[in-house]
């Protein structure tokens, strides 16, 4: 397989790949049998790249998340190759790996409340991080290098020896971020860090999440089911449907321009100011122990070809830039000829109303 | 279910909703309470008068603790109203229309109510029993109420379930919750809903727990049934998008009174409010080539048990001026912003010169800052932290800054807490709206002034 590196050839980063994913699997053990979560899927990620990975519930966007920090649960079983910056991630011992968290790689969870102990203040959680991956650091150095992340985050310092509850929720998440920034990992995934958050606040975090790279040079892998949210801090966005990256590419050209049938579907089931009708994706998405033969979506797709329920789509990169894997774009593009047979819509199965996520 | 003739936009009042407050005591401590001192209140809601019409889909849109799911309660006589009333205008077959007073409504009456005005909540996983089947569930409020039993019962269910796209019935009657998605839970809560044959639907927030693709689905079902079915929504969200096409009618909520209210295309044509203004340019729009403004409020919506003075929303207001009610807790903001920025060398000898914060805490129109310490020093420092950014709103409310022996001594200008008024189409509750029309700055009806 030919390795697929994504995003602008050249600039001043050009080289510098700090996460690169090659044919990542990511499966765990059911009851009848392994659901693949993630199935074979290659993405790069450059130094102060924002990637956002969307798509929807049940999708394998978190299981891809957190296997790229090993935080997989047990039972769930990782294949692939996975490098971060020269190291292969996937050979790290397990040891290897738990010191790597924090310091090289961080993770932004959802729900800041549940993840901050109630009975520590501020600086204690700070303190705690800090010595844990550097034993000898003093307390003045604590507090130098928390009350900086802090003031980076818009948190005044009069509130360092405050509790978890005498903040408020979008400080709670603020706190979250500079948490996992205070040792300047070099990879944070985000995973859905705006959910529980009002409009208001979700812009402010947006704003510093796109700020980032600004201050702390990270690249960061924004999970999210919100296309707006992708818009907003996004360089680059990768689509997930049923644990395949469906497509990938500059976030101007996939909006603009999407490739996959899935990709310009979900733009218009988002329902946002410039919304005059309301559209929606019939089905769901599939069971990913059995998924649909050949491409995954062909099943609710409205494009849908004879070949596409035959033969599985390989990964191209389209005239835009784009990397998709969609018959119906390889023919619209003129990449692959298909015969006439080959091209004969597929008749729908009748979709019921209620089958869906 | 029978379906109703389309009573859209009669005007008709169906829910006249008069300043209604819901506060809620505190509990405060033991030693306040054995001497019967005051625990402080949150007001949920805070003085609301609106009218519920026939037929509309009226939006109640606000962040959380801005009042707009204790409003959708109390409707319902969910939420004990403290002050004001709730009626409903009930017609019966023949046209009669008898006045009923929820907020008057005590047990069995109250709950006769709620065949009339019914309830989808904002979380499906949480809003369905996982121990009861989904017949059992959509089918309870039938055997609560006496109204069906048996095959009739199991009739029934069957039709609503169709009806909210949950087909065929029968392969969904003998599921548990744990057995469906998001959205095949949130049809049965609405199928739940309808069975009774209400009148008026209050959703609060019903697809924001709902993943993108499917919160489209869910909307437009609720649509077909309002026409189908003759329903009334109240739709209680954050999220102004989905308001936008799903509202005749929004109200925007801020910390338990509405503060901007009208048609919906006259909100998004012109939104009047600051408020209304910032939550609009805050969505984020699915397209790269849009920015979303810097220039969005600061802060969070404050505590509704210490609500600020004036109008509750001037601390992150841009466009306030000097009678929004500024006050000694804003300073202590305007500090801490201030010291976000600095050194820490820069906060440790300036917090030194002012000292506690906490003396800040409580509201007040005039404070000495820095008591004990060098008058001059203290003065200079908020001179500096005044050139740093000049437009900040605060110190237009600044009526005077000097130097006592004391200390500096602060006092702000009067503030006004605005009433609700006509201004264009809407009405608004804003100092800037209606514009005046002469030059001589006349101040807008005031509230009384909150403690």
């Amino acid at each position: 397989m030919t390795e697929l590196h994504d995003g602008p050839v050249g600039g001043p980063a050009a080289n510098e790949l700090v996460i690169d994913a090659q044919d990542v699997r990511i499966w765990y053990g059911g009851e009848r049998g392994p659901v693949k979560a993630v199935d074979g899927v290659s993405f790069s990620l450059r130094k102060g790249e924002i990637l956002g990975l969307v798509g929807e519930s049940g999708c394998g966007k978190s299981t891809l998340g957190r296997g790229l920090l090993g935080l997989l649960p047990e039972g769930a079983k990782i294949d692939g190759h996975l490098r971060f910056k020269d190291e292969d991630l996937l050979a790290l011992p397990k040891k290897e790996m738990y010191a790597k968290r924090g310091t090289e790689l961080g993770m932004i969870f959802q729900e800041p409340l549940t993840r901050l102990n109630p009975l520590m203040r501020i600086s204690q959680h700070f303190e705690e991080t800090l010595r844990a991956h550097e034993k000898d650091i003093s307390k003045a150095e604590i507090e130098r290098r928390s009350l900086e992340v802090l003031r980076l985050m818009g948190i005044p310092p009069t509130r360092y020896r405050s509790y978890p509850h005498e903040f408020s929720g979008g400080m709670r998440q603020r706190l979250m971020i500079a948490l996992a920034l205070v040792l300047r990992p070099a990879f944070v995934v985000a995973d859905e860090p705006t959910t529980a958050l009002d409009v208001l606040v979700e812009a402010q975090i947006i704003r510093i999440l796109h700020d980032l790279r600004r201050e702390f040079d990270t690249s960061l892998l924004l999970i999210t089911h919100n296309l707006g949210i992708i818009a907003e801090a996004c360089d680059r966005v990768a689509v997930m449907y049923a644990g395949e990256i469906v497509e990938i590419g500059d976030a101007r050209e996939v909006f603009s321009e999407p490739q996959h049938p899935y990709t310009r579907e979900l733009l218009r089931s988002t329902i946002s100011l410039s919304t005059t009708g309301l559209n929606f994706i019939p089905g769901a998405p599939p069971d990913l122990m059995e998924p649909p033969s050949a491409c995954h979506f062909h099943p609710r797709c409205p494009d849908a070809m004879k070949i596409c329920a035959t033969i599985h789509p390989e990964q191209r990169v389209m005239p835009n830039g784009s990397r998709a894997q969609c018959w119906a774009a390889d023919q619209a593009n003129g990449i692959v000829e298909l015969s006439d047979d080959e091209r004969t819509p597929l008749v729908r199965e009748e979709i019921s109303v209620a089958d869906e996520a | 279910m029978q379906t109703r003739p389309d009573t859209t936009q009669t005007g008709e009042a169906l829910v006249s909703i008069e300043d209604l407050e819901v506060h809620f005591e505190l509990r405060g401590s033991s030693f306040r309470r054995l001497f019967g001192l005051d625990t402080g209140t949150v007001k949920a809601v805070d003085g609301v008068d609106i009218t519920l019409k026939r037929g509309e889909v009226l939006g109640l849109v606000g962040e959380s603790g801005s009042g707009k799911t204790t409003l959708g309660r109390a409707i319902l006589g969910l939420a004990p109203a403290t002050k004001g009333s709730i009626t409903y205008h009930e017609r019966d077959e023949q046209g009669q229309v008898t006045d009923r007073v929820v907020s008057d409504l005590r047990g069995a009456a109250l709950r006769k109510l709620r065949t009339d005005l019914q309830m989808v909540f904002q979380d499906p996983h949480a809003a369905l029993n996982p121990s009861m089947t989904i017949e059992a569930a959509v089918g309870h409020p039938l055997k609560i109420h006496g109204i069906a039993s048996g095959a009739d019962l199991q009739h029934r269910v069957a039709a609503a379930l169709e009806r909210v796209g949950l087909a065929p019935a029968a392969q969904f009657m003998e599921k548990y919750p744990s057995d469906l998605s998001g959205g095949q839970k949130q049809r049965a809560v609405i199928a739940r809903a309808i069975i009774l044959d209400p009148e008026v639907l209050v959703a609060d927030e019903p697809v924001s727990m709902l993943d993108m693709s499917v919160r489209a689905k869910i909307l437009q079902l609720m649509l077909d049934l309002k026409n189908d079915l003759g329903l009334t929504y109240v739709y209680i969200t954050h999220d102004l998008a989905s308001a936008k096409f799903f509202c005749d009618r929004i109200a925007i909520m801020y910390l338990g009174r509405i503060v901007e209210i009208g048609p919906t295309e006259e909100i998004f044509a012109d939104p009047k409010h600051p408020y209304t203004k910032a939550l609009l340019k805050a969505i984020p729009e699915p397209d790269p080539r849009k920015m979303m403004p810097r220039d969005l409020p600061r802060g969070e919506i404050p505590d509704a048990a210490r609500p600020p003075l004036g109008c509750s929303f001037h601390p992150r207001c841009l466009e306030a001026v000097a009678e929004c009610g500024w006050e000694s807790r804003d300073l202590r903001a305007l500090l801490e912003e201030h010291w976000t920025r600095q050194d820490p060398s820069v906060f440790e000898t300036e917090q030194a010169l002012v000292g506690d914060l906490d003396a800040l805490g409580s509201a007040e129109k005039s404070l000495t800052l820095g008591r004990g310490a060098d008058a001059g020093k203290v003065k200079a420092m908020l001179d500096g932290i005044r050139s740093e950014n000049p437009q900040e709103p605060f110190w237009l409310g600044v009526k005077s800054v000097e130097e006592t022996t004391e200390g500096v001594q602060l006092s702000f200008h009067e503030g006004y807490d605005p009433l609700l008024r006509p201004s264009g189409g809407v009405e608004v509750a804003c100092v800037l709206h209606p514009k005046p029309v002469t030059t001589e700055p006349s101040l807008p009806e005031a509230r009384k002034p909150k403690r």
